[in-house]
């Protein structure tokens, strides 16, 4: 087990606190675009998250992982979009 | 004395970071409707992700110069992922934008609506607003 400074907790902890507000923003939301907003975000965040996760434990593999997930999202962020609109793909 | 010069603003980038991904949850939970929601969510994480990749970078950069050979690969695997969230999150953010338009969501308080008409309604046809 690696030792992980405390600094990074705390800011992984402050990160999660903003997770939860977008979750309560998914449930909320009055319509189908507010919960999409809320997701995107969530995405973002997570991201984030594993770049500080891995700088945490000086391993390179979770940013390896933000990197793939950064693009998954995107696509997935897009095609909701698209469902949204109505258009066929 | 360089390393804990480098400390600081290491700790300095990472406040600012996390302050501005904490208002964008706060943003997102207060403002009235879907186009103000989005303008909280997603330019203030991508701001806070530029500066705490920026930490990372630095203390990447610091473990490089201090003899550790991971430190180069972490340096260039973060700012791989920066230009992900760059390029990929103002694009989701104008494609919601333009689905939440499209399918009838009204600004909060709008009296006029400057785009009626010009985006392509349901019944108009899909073929000749592919191309834009």
């Amino acid at each position: 087990m690696m030792e992980i400074e405390s600094i990074y907790l705390i800011i992984l902890g402050l990160l999660i606190l903003s997770i939860v507000l977008c979750i309560i923003r998914v449930f909320k939301g009055p319509t189908a675009p507010d919960r999409v907003v809320g997701l995107d975000t969530i995405n973002t965040l997570v991201i984030v998250g594993m770049l500080v996760f891995g700088i945490a434990t000086r391993s390179v593999i979770y940013i390896d992982v933000a990197i793939v997930y950064a693009l998954l999202s995107y696509i997935s962020t897009l095609f909701i979009a698209k469902y949204l609109e109505g258009g066929e793909f | 004395m360089i390393s804990e010069i480098v400390e600081i603003i290491v700790y300095i980038l990472l406040a600012i970071g996390v302050f501005f991904n904490l208002l964008a949850g706060v943003g997102l939970l207060r403002f009235p409707d879907v186009y103000t929601r989005l303008h909280a969510g997603t330019k203030c994480t991508t701001f806070g992700s530029i500066f705490i990749c920026g930490s990372i970078v630095l203390l990447g950069l610091k473990m490089w110069y201090l003899g550790d050979s991971d430190g180069s690969v972490l340096v260039i695997h973060t700012i791989g992922a920066l230009i992900a969230i760059l390029v990929t999150n103002p694009t989701g953010a104008h494609a919601i934008a333009r689905a939440a338009h499209r399918s009838g969501v009204k600004p909060f308080g709008a009296v006029v609506d400057d785009l009626e008409g010009k985006p392509a309604r349901k019944s108009a046809p899909k073929k000749k607003e592919a191309g834009r």
